[in-house]
């Protein structure tokens, strides 16, 4: 097999003993590059066919700006809203004991094992004039359904699985002697959190709100039920690329898919950054 | 132990405040939603209920829906030990790297997962002329949306094993090696049963994937009922009609299966103990 053998010589691997690394190799990288890479591979070079300016209309237009506006903006609110509930979830499932604690760990995943049509579905239904949650705030006067509030609703329910995740195992390997030796050396319990505990947990908790962050911008199903969909108001940029698909303007459609790419990318960077540099604080060899 | 827990803990209210306004959130935020699919499946009673999900449509969505996991999921299981076994048990140039590609699905946009799919096999697409030429059909047909799942479910199981993997190392498979079992052998006596449950693990979240996947097959399936439909989309195309019973009775299914997905995870992961990574 040629690409077994090649792959082997490329990458100058150390000797062992092992059998079938020229094969599982050779297909690992086929399989890779037939999935992953050709396809946006093809997205890129599709972008590229649109020359600089080209893709710089596209990108300016009014209404792509305000659909990437809308995703990037729900999408860090909702984060920010699972920072500072994902970090009180662990706190209470990590420090506190309770009836029925193990089954609300398991609740937490919801989120991800649920289809998100399944969850677009609901929130339409709870936040809708005439739902559950969506009458009470009614009176109120708080709409959150078909407007960009329903936006952010989403991204909050999808993302708090991420901090708690993240936050949790950190906060369970903590030394307590830490807090220990603070409360001993005259620090006040509001201190010890502050100032010894708030620090050791902060790199998961930016983690986990990267990752929650990510999820959001480019969440399509959970939102689209509940966001109305309404062109410069409550349309998502998924949302967009779908239209500008069925309009048949793969242009427009690849130039939005681009952007929204390399911001995330930008994000997963700064994870990676985010998880070495934690690495490096506590000196261990975590697997993010 | 008591004093060191009351220099290091809060008093009982706070302590009680802290529980009940995560509950508060937790019930609010993942209970309620939950909740509602079933109580808005079954408003008009089970007979309605049984009538949408027996529905030609909504069989014709459950096999599709069946059919596309039957592909994606082995494939992305016969990859996962495949490339496992060259990234975890061998040491090599541009490691990591791989890593990083095989975890790429997991960050782009659903919607942005069947574009590509689009861009490669539509019409107008990279192959489309050859394609169109050739009277094949992928998008708005069966191929692409098994496709477009295998890429938004291609690093579950991978991602699984290669940890635990490296941290397993090779000391035992070089000695079953040295005591002259065979390669394949060795793969099957010695590392399977190490990676057993992360391998469930790895399977049963790629599954709920496959099955629940919802923007990216919207994307690639042209949404011809009876044909191209999953049950997701079958969910989209019912509320749209204003058939809400029948959509969030196909809803309540998916809910179901996300229910049984995070059971047997949650006994997985007391059953593999600290081997499967959250």
């Amino acid at each position: 097999m040629n690409v077994a053998a090649a792959s082997s010589r490329v990458f100058a691997r150390a000797p062992s003993v092992l059998p079938g690394f020229g094969l599982t190799l050779g297909l690992t990288l086929t399989w890779t590059s037939l999935i992953v890479i050709l396809p946006l591979a093809a997205l890129f070079w599709r972008a590229s066919g649109l020359g600089f300016g080209g893709f710089v209309d596209l990108a300016s237009d009014a209404r792509v700006v305000s659909a990437l506006r809308l995703s990037f903006v729900a999408a860090i609110i909702g984060a920010a809203f699972n920072a500072a509930a994902g970090l009180l979830i662990a706190w209470v499932l990590v420090r506190y004991d309770f009836a029925g604690k193990r089954l609300v760990d398991a609740m937490i995943d919801l989120p991800f094992a649920l289809p998100t049509a399944v969850s677009g579905l609901a929130l339409a239904a709870l936040y809708a004039p005439n739902g559950w949650l969506g009458a009470p705030l009614a009176q109120l006067g708080i709409k959150i359904a078909f407007t960009p509030a329903g936006v952010v609703v989403a991204c909050m329910f999808i993302g708090l699985p991420f901090v708690v995740r993240q936050v949790q195992p950190v906060l369970a390997d903590l030394d307590r002697s830490l807090e220990e030796a603070a409360a001993t050396l005259g620090a006040s319990r509001t201190q010890t959190i502050v100032r010894v505990i708030f620090p050791a947990i902060l790199p998961a908790l930016l983690t986990g709100f990267a990752l929650a962050f990510a999820r959001g911008v480019g969440e399509y199903g959970s939102i689209i039920f509940i966001a109305g969909n309404l062109p410069f108001t409550s349309e998502i940029a998924p949302l967009l690329i779908i239209i500008r698909l069925e309009e048949f303007n793969y242009q427009g459609a690849t130039a939005i898919a681009v952007l929204m790419l390399l911001m995330s990318f930008a994000v997963l960077l700064a994870v990676n950054l985010l998880q070495s540099w934690s690495r490096r604080r506590t000196g261990g060899g975590r697997h993010a | 132990m008591r004093i060191a827990s009351s220099v290091t803990g809060e008093s009982a209210l706070v302590k009680y405040l802290l529980i009940g306004l995560a509950l508060i959130w937790l019930a609010g935020f993942l209970l309620l939603p939950l909740i509602v699919v079933f109580v808005e499946a079954l408003r008009q009673g089970v007979g309605a209920y049984l009538t949408a999900l027996v529905h030609d449509d909504a069989l014709a969505a459950m096999r599709l829906t069946l059919l596309v996991s039957a592909i994606a999921v082995p494939a992305n299981l016969v990859f996962g030990l495949v490339a496992s076994w060259s990234i975890a048990k061998f040491r090599f140039r541009g490691r990591n790297f791989l890593i990083t590609i095989i975890d790429i699905p997991f960050s782009v946009s659903p919607v942005i997962s069947g574009l590509v799919f689009v861009l490669l096999f539509g019409a107008q697409g990279v192959f489309g002329a050859f394609l169109v030429s050739q009277k094949i059909q992928i998008i708005f047909a069966v191929p692409g949306i098994v496709l477009a799942t295998i890429f938004v479910t291609f690093p579950f199981v991978a991602r699984q094993l290669i940890p635990l993997m490296q941290a397993q190392g090779i000391d035992e498979e070089e000695a079953a090696l040295s005591l002259g079992a065979s390669g394949f052998r060795t793969f099957c006596l010695v590392t399977l049963p190490n990676i057993k449950w992360a391998l469930f693990y790895g399977v049963l979240l790629c599954n709920a994937r496959a099955m629940g996947e919802f923007g990216a097959v919207s994307v690639v399936s042209g949404h011809i009922r009876g044909l191209t439909n999953t049950m997701p989309l079958h969910v989209e195309i019912l509320y749209n009609e204003y058939n809400f019973v029948a959509a969030f009775a196909t809803a309540s299914l998916l809910a179901l299966l996300a229910l049984v997905t995070l059971g047997l995870k949650t006994l997985l992961e007391r059953r593999g103990g600290r081997d499967v990574k959250i």
